[in-house]
């Protein structure tokens, strides 16, 4: 990174530092913070996205429908977060490349299955064995929200569901009162109300969410505990320009406060947005609200 | 969720565009077990395989690129199909040959050491640590010793500075440079065990034809000498060559 960094060894501690802190592997390892983000920008509307759709399946009023989104609901809860992530995007993986082996290689006269083999055409790997491996990277990242989002949203379609049954049935009766449809009553006087119901639910997912985040290295995707445990081993002169001890403890410690500083500022940001959703509305903290006002 | 949708689309997209012309050659390594296979300071794949991969790979005629994954899901995810050749320091073991084919061994049968932090330590009836899914554990395991496993061979060497396990065994090359900087702390007991039929390349049991071309790399390699060079180069004047 810098000109003084040819000979490490003949360096103070602080020129030290500014050397082994720039080096290639550190950017990997401040990409991946950069990566834990993203995923959590992508994942959480996505996963509120199905949760919505989940909760109104659930209450719908089409049997099947609502049979739909009960099960899913209750499948999704009902197994253990890192066996569905272990299942889910090997199976969700292999599934899609074999419709497409199935689409674009009809002529194929081998079976796909060969022993303990998953065997598909060059053409219907996804992404393409010859794709650069940047590709093959933001595949295996887009599987992983994808799961996330699955998983999230389950839980967020239970809060959501539970938000819109404790909106009063007066104000929906109000509604009806007024002749709007159902599907009015849904849109202009349910789900604007709902929030504030669901939101301390809400909150608990996103901050459940955050810290599952490293759940990431299961799925072999270079995130910041994968860095952190890499950087952090021993290092020999052999092989490096920078030896040093074991020091996982202290970016295991970095990553501790990492996350410590953003749930912090989350915990900030969500009393303030329930603040905002509170105002004006019929509940105890509206009322305080409207009280502390006059 | 559009974007997403979107994004995806144009993943799909470019993927389908890219039509295989020829086939890229996705290696799997570790890049945890110096001085086989680790990440330099650049943050690249570096090491006697990666040096060694891109030589066959240039001598095959292939284009190959590598690819980082862990030790633990390393065999499973090559079946899978998420890569196509393993080179990662693997033993060439009959467990292991029933799942996956190997090509010849590029790296003579192994010493196997036990390393320390006090002499005189017991590594019949002591804990040992060693790696999950490796040869070395299968041996602790039926030596009598208290075996405990760990999923990177760091966490088996900080064992045993911990003092969490009485020896860490493992190749004797990867022990080699940690022995020696550790300032006396790490020492060398017992004896060296061989271990294993080399180290070899793993491939899928269906990729007879790639198997085959390694097999010939391989074996130009060891007739013209450049991989005893490799081999001295990496591992010391002393090592067993071909």
């Amino acid at each position: 990174m810098f000109s003084y960094c040819s000979d490490p060894d003949t360096l103070g501690t602080a020129a030290w530092f500014s050397c082994y802190l720039t080096t290639g592997v550190h950017m990997s390892f401040y990409l991946a913070f950069l990566k834990v983000l993203l995923l959590l920008a992508i994942t959480a509307p996505v996963a509120l996205g199905f949760g919505f759709l989940g909760a109104m399946a659930a209450r719908s009023r089409i049997a099947p429908l609502r049979w739909l989104g009960k099960i899913y609901i209750a499948i999704v809860r009902g197994v253990p977060d890192i066996a569905f992530f272990l299942f889910f995007v090997i199976a969700l993986d292999q599934a899609i490349e074999y419709v497409r082996h199935r689409v674009l290689c009809p002529d194929w006269d081998q079976p796909v299955r060969q022993g303990s083999d998953f065997v598909v055409c060059q053409a219907a790997k996804m992404p393409l064995g010859n794709a650069p491996q940047y590709i093959h990277e933001a595949y295996g990242f887009f599987l992983a929200v994808f799961t996330f989002a699955i998983v999230f949203g389950a839980f967020a379609a239970n809060v959501l569901y539970g938000g819109m049954r404790a909106v009063p049935n007066a104000q929906l009766e109000t509604a009806e009162a007024y002749g709007m449809t159902h599907r009015q009553t849904f849109w202009r006087i349910l789900v604007p109300q709902m929030w504030v119901f669901a939101l301390p639910g809400l909150s608990n997912l996103w901050m459940v969410l955050i810290k599952a985040t490293p759940l990431l290295f299961l799925l072999g995707i270079e995130d910041v505990v994968y860095w952190a445990r890499e950087l952090g081993g021993t290092k020999t002169s052999k092989f490096t320009d920078y030896p040093h001890g074991d020091w996982r403890m202290w970016y295991f410690l970095f990553l501790l406060i990492f996350y410590l500083g953003f749930t912090r500022i989350s915990e900030l940001v969500l009393e303030r947005l329930m603040k905002r959703l509170t105002r004006g509305q019929a509940t105890a903290g509206g009322e305080a609200q409207r009280k502390a006002a006059a | 969720m559009k974007n997403l949708i979107l994004s995806a689309a144009a993943l799909a997209l470019t993927a389908g565009m890219a039509v295989a012309q020829d086939k890229t050659i996705r290696m799997g390594t570790e890049g945890a077990y110096p001085p086989y296979n680790f990440i330099n300071d650049a943050g690249e794949v570096d090491g006697f395989e990666r040096e060694l991969g891109d030589e066959l790979c240039k001598r095959a005629e292939l284009t190959c690129e590598w690819v980082k994954n862990d030790w633990d899901s390393i065999i499973p995810n090559l079946v899978s199909g998420n890569y196509d050749v393993i080179l990662a320091g693997m033993s060439i073991t009959d467990e292991r040959d029933q799942v996956i084919d190997f090509t010849q061994n590029y790296y003579p049968p192994t010493a196997s050491a036990y390393a320390a932090a006090s002499d005189g330590v017991d590594v019949i009836a002591g804990v040992v640590a060693a790696q999950t899914g490796t040869i070395q554990a299968g041996h602790v395991a039926e030596s009598g010793a208290t075996l405990v496993e760990f999923a990177t061979p760091e966490e088996t060497v900080a064992a045993v500075r911990n003092g969490e396990a009485d020896a860490v065994f493992a190749d004797k090359d990867y022990l080699v440079p940690l022995v020696e900087e550790s300032g006396g702390e790490l020492m060398f007991v017992g004896d060296e065990v061989p271990l294993g039929g080399g180290i070899g390349m793993g491939l899928r049991e269906s990729d007879s034809e790639l198997k085959a071309k390694f097999d010939a790399a391989i074996t130009s390699m060891k007739e013209d000498g450049t991989l005893n060079t490799m081999l001295k180069k990496w591992f010391g004047e002393d090592t067993t060559t071909y």
